[in-house]
């Protein structure tokens, strides 16, 4: 009994939050390393990516809640996602168009690109808190538990409840959905496997009769798909605020770098290393340790590892050790 | 040449002489506020108010023997001390003042206080500097504010809980000086009190997750979770997690986290949950917004009332010592504030004035409830409520 009630604390609190958490850093990652991998340099505006598409969703939810679509017990959002990437994707052509195209053109060194996507990041932000405002935006609806911390108790006579709420179901599904397609895209369509020769050598897939722009234009339309996603899941789960998504571009970079810049597999590896870290490092053990241990060898402290101050510092010292000693990631990306 | 010159200096000097007798009853109160600066625009109401209480004094004609009270302005500009510290040594060396009301800001009043007001044996009383630092500062018995301390917010917060039987709780605050020094004072007099903070963890606003916060929270345990944040920031969202994951299901609010957004979203959710904000029911406060309106400022704004209740006080104490030097009146001060005596509100400092003349007490009530504690600052008034049934209910005021 003691044993359930400690595994049921811990996945209570560390287990299932850093799984949802972990989908959502994984998702974003996800674009970043796929810009950086086709497109050759540090997308600063994908945050803010996230967050417009969040917004199209959001809006267009508010407009089918008031006509009375619903989705039964799942989010209306859900259904408004398709419009959320579709208005996504019309941003990210637009600001390709007008901007990165000018310095792919002139074959402009990656650093240049970087910078420009950080002015890219400050006029979304911009845009995005211009059309609905700087602050917290509720637009979650339908069953918000899959099994509430109260119910968990009774159904089990446990003392421990297990809350696990609507959004981190579908955050897990639709990422596992969104990372299996992304999979399949890249390895058996043609387009796919254009892209991944793009990505690995710029010069030969433009010999071997491959449309360079083409490949550009279909790597961001995946990309503002999945920003979108992300940015909607996440403020399903959370709340939708713009800041927000901007304090999430480091925990994303952190992701996609510790699992390897430029590899799809690592962003997903990464985006869990980070989320776990994150949780695991600064969670106080004390409770767990109450139920798997005799009285006599009881924690009297919080037995907690590091106070949850230092979370953020602990995502960057993975970061760092990983930047030591294997500059490629985990998973064999590109040296930054 | 050099006799004319003595003798025009003398005639000067004479004339000055004669003109300052024939004002003797002239009492000279500076108002030293950031008129200048990040909080200019909350300062002319407050130094209208101040105002409004000495021309009520001076129509009055029973101050003193029929004194008229003379305002005086200076900039403190919030943030420069230097500039602070400057302004206050003209009001007192050139212009002459007898008591000064400000400063507003924490730093400058400090600053104020200890480079001016103590070498000059100067009373100064505060509406609005509310740092925990000015309570012990070293200040003779000459520095009172109107304003409470933050500390005293961590009082007030025991007291209410521990009425409600809790005894331990997990305290989460925002990490910045308002919510570091809170969640501190908080702590001590909780822990002074008997009770016990199984935990005191900072949490950073506009972040992305909270659920290793939430997480540690949750392992230390508790009655209750104190969360010393904002509403529409960082204090939600651990609120919200904490209620997913069923770590709590009952919170204490200071006053950073009151606000519509508690009933819009969560509601029912928190039902028990307690807090409390500044805010008081004494009938001195609408009096003092009408008597705003008729003299042409806005007498909701914050600290006006403060700025009010800090000249009337001057003026009290120096009716009650029948001098209107601040050495003499300096410890009249809490005499006047407190009881015993008449219960004196906004607008009724004739009245007052006329009783202290006759050798009576008074109790000044105020516009906003004054009742001057420990080192000569304001207990300060609090609204407690409750959620109850996912409205926020009025429990009573403290």
């Amino acid at each position: 009994m003691d044993f359930l009630n400690a595994l049921v604390a811990l996945s209570n609190f560390v287990l299932v939050p850093a799984i949802a958490y972990g989908s959502q850093l994984a998702l974003g990652a996800l674009g970043v390393t796929l810009i950086y991998g086709i497109l050759r340099f540090s997308n600063f505006a994908h945050g803010d990516t996230m967050a417009f598409g969040a917004m199209i969703t959001v809006l267009v939810t508010w407009w089918m809640q008031s006509i009375g679509i619903s989705f039964g017990p799942l989010p209306t959002a859900l259904l408004a996602l398709p419009f959320g990437i579709l208005g996504t994707m019309l941003l990210v052509l637009f600001t390709d168009r007008v901007v990165y195209k000018f310095y792919r053109e002139q074959k402009a060194k990656p650093v240049i690109l970087v910078i420009v996507s950080m002015g890219v990041m400050f006029i979304m932000n911009g845009l995005v808190r211009f059309v609905i405002g700087p602050g917290d935006q509720r637009f979650a609806d339908g069953e918000r538990f899959i099994i509430s911390a109260r119910d968990f108790k009774q159904m089990t006579g446990l003392r421990e409840g297990l809350a696990i709420k609507t959004t981190q179901g579908i955050t897990v599904v639709v990422a596992v959905i969104c990372v299996v397609a992304l999979f399949w895209f890249l390895n058996r369509t043609r387009t796919g496997k254009s892209m991944r020769a793009y990505s690995d050598n710029e010069d030969l897939a433009l010999l071997s009769g491959i449309n360079p722009e083409r490949v550009v234009m279909y790597t961001w339309l995946i990309v503002a798909a999945l920003a979108a996603t992300a940015g909607v899941l996440y403020g399903l789960d959370k709340s939708f605020k713009p800041f927000v998504y901007f304090q999430l571009l480091l925990p994303i970079f952190a992701s996609a770098i510790v699992g390897g810049l430029g590899n799809p597999l690592g962003a997903i590896a990464g985006g869990f290393v980070i989320a776990f870290s994150e949780v695991t490092i600064t969670y106080a053990w004390k409770k767990v340790a109450k139920y798997m241990l005799p009285e006599s060898l009881e924690p009297s402290g919080l037995a907690q590892l590091l106070s949850t101050d230092y979370k953020f510092a602990v995502s960057f010292v993975i970061l760092l050790i990983v930047l030591l000693f294997k500059p490629t990631g985990l998973f064999k990306g590109k040296a930054v | 040449m050099k006799k004319l010159l003595t003798a025009t200096a003398a005639t000067a000097l004479m004339a000055t002489t004669a003109m300052a007798g024939g004002h003797a009853k002239e009492v000279k109160l500076g108002i030293i506020f950031g008129f200048t600066g990040p909080i200019e625009s909350l300062t002319p109401p407050m130094a209208a108010a101040a105002e409004l209480a000495m021309k009520e004094a001076t129509d009055s004609g029973l101050l003193l023997d029929a004194a008229k009270v003379t305002p005086i302005r200076a900039d403190s500009t919030c943030i420069d001390s230097g500039a602070a510290t400057a302004a206050a040594e003209r009001l007192i060396t050139s212009d002459g003042v007898n008591g000064i009301v400000g400063g507003d800001c924490s730093g400058v009043t400090g600053a104020i206080l200890s480079n001016v007001a103590l070498p000059n044996g100067m009373v100064m009383i505060s509406p609005s500097a509310t740092s925990p630092a000015l309570s012990t500062a070293e200040d003779n018995g000459l520095f009172f504010r109107t304003a409470p301390s933050d500390a005293r917010q961590g009082v007030v917060m025991t007291e209410v809980l521990m009425e409600q039987g809790v005894k331990e709780v997990a305290l989460t605050y925002t990490n910045n000086d308002y919510g570091k020094g809170l969640a501190d004072s908080f702590q001590s007099a909780f822990e002074a009190a008997g009770g016990t903070v199984t935990i005191s963890a900072a949490h950073e606003d506009g972040k992305a997750d909270y659920s290793a916060e939430v997480g540690a929270l949750a392992a230390a345990g508790g009655e209750k979770l104190v969360i010393a944040g904002y509403v529409d920031q960082g204090g939600s969202g651990v609120m919200r997690a904490a209620l997913d994951s069923g770590a709590f299901d009952s919170f204490h609010f200071p006053d950073g986290m009151y606000g519509a957004k508690l009933e819009e979203n969560f509601g029912s959710e928190i039902d028990g949950s307690t807090g409390q904000l500044p805010g008081t029911d004494s009938p001195g406060a609408g009096t003092m917004v009408e008597m705003g309106e008729a003299a042409g400022f806005d007498g909701t704004s914050s600290f006006v009332g403060e700025s009010y209740d800090a000249a009337a006080l001057i003026m009290l104490a120096m009716q009650a010592a029948n001098s209107s030097a601040p050495g003499d009146y300096a410890g009249k001060v809490m005499d006047v504030a407190n009881a015993p005596g008449e219960k004196i509100y906004p607008g009724e400092l004739a009245k007052a004035l006329q009783i202290l003349k006759d050798g009576g007490e008074v109790d000044y009530v105020g516009a906003t409830a004054v009742e001057l504690i420990g080192p000569g600052e304001s207990a300060g008034n609090y609204r407690q409520y409750e959620i109850k049934d996912g409205k926020i209910t009025t429990v009573k005021f403290r």
